[in-house]
């Protein structure tokens, strides 16, 4: 490490080390969240004023198609794979994941999905479809420029990359964990982050069916999607709730997961139904499969079939009431501390039951059909998406920033960026709830003064300022600590799990002495017989193998993203085969890199 | 090498059968869409549509599905040879189960060109595309694990490969072969089969 900044970001793009992958799933997903926001707050410009001319017609489409695409894909998912990177071997107190290099290569596709999927941006061929991507209006006739197929292929490498993910997480935490930390023993933030990968792997198969099947249409000239030919738009639906429900819960699980950790932290106290939080995630991923038609009640699938997936979605609301009333009853004679993680878990809980509620509501078709494609919806959802996953996150941002960076953030800060958000989010969101019920369809670019909507949407659009002055303040609080903020102490938070009993930030190869655990919350338990500074000395100096870095993942990475831009160039030039030469180079050299990785050996030998 | 795992199964062994799950939720699409494409197709009364029953080939195909089961025998001895470090058992059947993969190959090569003359292309109707990305991802899975165990059996001619120590890739090599070959049961079954049924 003598020669210079060169050195330093070869070592970056060669790391295997899960932690600076970690890192790395944080920054890009803040950055995208910076991209996202802005696309909110132009929407919300937009609806402002009645008959606004700010950005009407298809731009309009294209900013909320790249605003949902991006929160979801680019910001909250690996916002969430940032914290299972970091956390999950430091929790099961392992060295690594099981898979180093391939972890490293689901973060550089991750990067080449996001970039693949604004370079449309710079193309003037923003995808328009909306991120959920209906045929037929994602099929050529009626979109023939190259914006659904920028979506569709990134979106297809988005899924790629985390599906390979999900199955290096599940066998991490199968496979890799520390003596005597049995499944039952595993802190919960472990658990949601085992049943999400189940989702993963299980879901994102569906989409990327469907997404093949699209680009069929769109390049190869099928007709899935096309009702003139024998097709059916209800087909698309289908398949992508399929995948599109589970992956609501691949958003909310991690982030329970982050708050059933900070919650008994700050309480002071056990988590209250350890085993029945993890059933009732459990049930909640089970569940989860079975009730993606009640994404199309006004479909027209029948009474019969509506009623089914009702009855099904109303159950969920049986383990996510489970899960409250355990978090609210792990605070109930606590001693609590009101720190910044501590406000932002208790947020969740108070955020997310109001999406719940909502969402009970339409669960039931005769409501829902009046609900339908309102903005009643809108509000719902982002009561769960930002009340309930972006809570959830930024009191895990919060809660592990001194470990991850060895700094502590500045509370105040914090604490007002809380307020602004919590204050913010229920101005927004809140006021979609009613202009929803006065009837404002969802995914128009304006509407008229006599419809009498300008009062509700201008606080809506206050609001959504509020909040970015509060992620404002949150960068400046992330710049400050990381100038000027004292240094973190290995467990400035006196926590339950494993991850805190070494220094902040962790040593490369985490536990100098592969740590034995005898029962949940062992950390704090032999904090209470041997005191914490015992513990700490376990990171004593023994030299640990860890694995080397690899160009590999990297290289892999940048012949993988010939084929997408070989098959983009296709679409506009049909009839020459010979353009899709430019994919099979890139899956030749794809192949090659991936067995000279595979000849590679992990360890320095 | 790594260091022993919780539950004592290899992680790339327990990583296939992770993957395991995911494709089959995979296949299942496929599946699902090709049958409702059979169905609808079979509700439209026009003379022009080619139905699955026109171009079905079974016998043929039946013959390249043995061929293909048989393939699953030879994996089973090629492994048996490893384990017991018999590495021209080994070698004679890695490549005999490539070999025939690469026979199931050319029959799926056959089949696709003879739909295309009789006039059933990609984008004839929804059931020959169906039916074509179905069979068409199936082939690409054998395609890779012919791919797989060519590399398998051409590593054993250099020095840096060692039975004691590598059977173990070859198993994970296997589970994922006799798991394209059980699919390929189902898929005969649906697409094959079900033609034959009144």
């Amino acid at each position: 490490m003598t020669t210079g900044s060169k050195s330093i970001i070869l070592s970056w793009l060669t790391t295997a080390d899960h932690k600076r992958i970690g890192i790395m799933y944080m920054v890009t997903a803040l950055f995208f969240l910076v991209i996202g926001g802005g696309e909110a707050l132009l929407i919300r410009m937009q609806l402002f004023y009645p008959n606004n001319d700010l950005l009407v017609g298809m731009k309009f489409n294209a900013a909320f198609t790249m605003h949902g695409t991006t929160m979801i894909f680019l910001v909250v998912m690996p916002l969430n794979a940032a914290f299972f990177n970091y956390l999950i071997p430091l929790m099961i107190g392992a060295r690594d994941v099981a898979f180093p290099r391939l972890n490293a290569f689901t973060f550089w596709i991750f990067l080449l999905g996001g970039i693949l999927l604004h370079v449309s941006f710079f193309m003037g061929q923003t995808p328009a479809t909306g991120w959920f991507g209906y045929a037929n209006l994602s099929t050529k006739h009626f979109l023939p420029d190259m914006g659904a197929d920028f979506w569709g292929l990134s979106v297809q490498i988005l899924g790629l990359s985390t599906l390979i993910a999900s199955v290096n997480f599940f066998v991490t935490i199968i496979n890799m964990r520390a003596k005597g930390m049995s499944l039952f023993r595993m802190p919960l933030f472990v658990w949601t982050t085992l049943v999400t990968q189940l989702l993963i792997f299980l879901s994102f198969p569906v989409i990327t069916i469907a997404l093949l099947m699209l680009m069929f249409d769109r390049t190869f000239g099928t007709n899935f999607f096309n009702p003139d030919m024998g097709g059916n738009v209800v087909l698309w639906q289908h398949l992508f709730w399929v995948f599109g429900h589970p992956e609501v819960y691949i958003l909310i699980l991690p982030p329970m997961g982050i708050i059933s950790e900070v919650l008994p932290t700050f309480s002071k106290k056990p988590l209250f139904g350890y085993t029945v939080v993890i059933y009732s995630t459990c049930a909640l991923a089970l569940m989860g499969f079975t009730v993606w038609a009640h994404h199309m009640f006004t479909v027209g699938m029948g009474n019969w079939t509506n009623l089914v997936f009702s009855m099904a979605t109303m159950m969920i609301a049986v383990p996510t009431g489970v899960k409250i009333f355990n978090w609210l009853f792990t605070m109930w004679g606590g001693s609590i501390r009101f720190t910044s993680p501590m406000l932002y878990a208790m947020g969740f809980i108070l955020m997310f039951t109001i999406g719940g509620l909502t969402g009970v509501m339409h669960a039931s078709p005769p409501i829902d059909a009046q609900h339908q494609d309102s903005y009643f919806v809108v509000g719902h959802f982002h009561y769960v998406l930002i009340g309930g996953a972006i809570m959830g996150i930024m009191a895990g941002f919060h809660y592990w920033f001194p470990k991850m960076f060895g700094k502590m953030l500045s509370e105040p800060l914090a604490i007002t960026q809380f307020i602004l958000l919590t204050i913010g989010l229920n101005m927004t969101f809140m006021s979609m709830h009613f202009v929803g019920l006065e009837g404002m369809p969802r995914r128009v670019f304006t509407y008229s003064a006599e419809q009498g909507w300008t009062f509700w949407n201008q606080i809506a659009t206050y609001g959504a300022f509020v909040q970015g002055l509060g992620f404002l303040l949150f960068f400046y609080n992330i710049w400050r600590s990381l100038r000027y903020g004292e240094d973190a102490s290995a467990d400035p938070w006196d926590a339950r799990t494993l991850e805190w009993s070494i220094s902040s930030p962790p040593p490369e190869f985490n536990f100098a002495v592969e740590p034995i655990i005898e029962r949940t919350d062992d950390f704090w338990y032999k904090k209470q017989k041997i005191g914490a500074r015992a513990i700490e000395q376990l990171t004593g100096k023994e030299q640990v193998s860890v694995p080397k870095g690899s160009y590999y993942p990297f290289l892999a990475t940048l012949a993988l993203s010939l084929i997408p831009v070989g098959f983009l160039i296709f679409t506009q030039n049909q009839d020459q085969y010979s353009i899709l030469l430019i994919s099979a180079l890139g899956g030749g050299l794809l192949f090659y890199f991936l067995v000279k990785w595979a000849f590679e050996p992990l360890f320095e030998e | 090498m790594t260091h022993e795992t919780t539950t004592g199964i290899d992680n790339r062994k327990m990583a296939l059968w992770v993957m395991i799950g995911s494709e089959c939720m995979l296949f299942g699409s496929l599946i699902i869409n090709y049958l409702i494409q059979v169905h609808q197709i079979a509700g439209v009364e026009n003379p022009d549509l080619i139905r699955p029953a026109q171009v079905i080939n079974v016998p043929v195909t039946s013959l390249s599905t043995f061929v293909l089961l048989m393939s699953s025998l030879a994996m089973v001895l090629s492994l048996n040879g490893l384990q017991h470090g018999d590495i021209a058992q080994f070698r004679k059947w890695c490549f005999g189960t490539a070999g025939l993969g690469a026979i199931f190959l050319g029959f799926q090569a056959y089949e696709f060109t003879e739909f295309y003359w009789e006039g059933l292309g990609l984008t004839a109707n929804n059931f020959g595309a169906a039916f074509f990305l179905l069979t068409g991802t199936h082939g690409a899975h054998v395609l890779v694990g012919v791919i797989w165990l060519l590399i398998m059996g051409g590593w054993s001619y250099r020095t840096s490969f060692q039975s004691e120590h590598h059977s173990i890739l070859l198993e994970v090599a296997g589970l994922y072969w006799h798991f394209v070959d059980v699919i390929w049961i189902i898929i005969f079954t649906v697409v094959y089969l079900f033609v034959l049924a009144p």
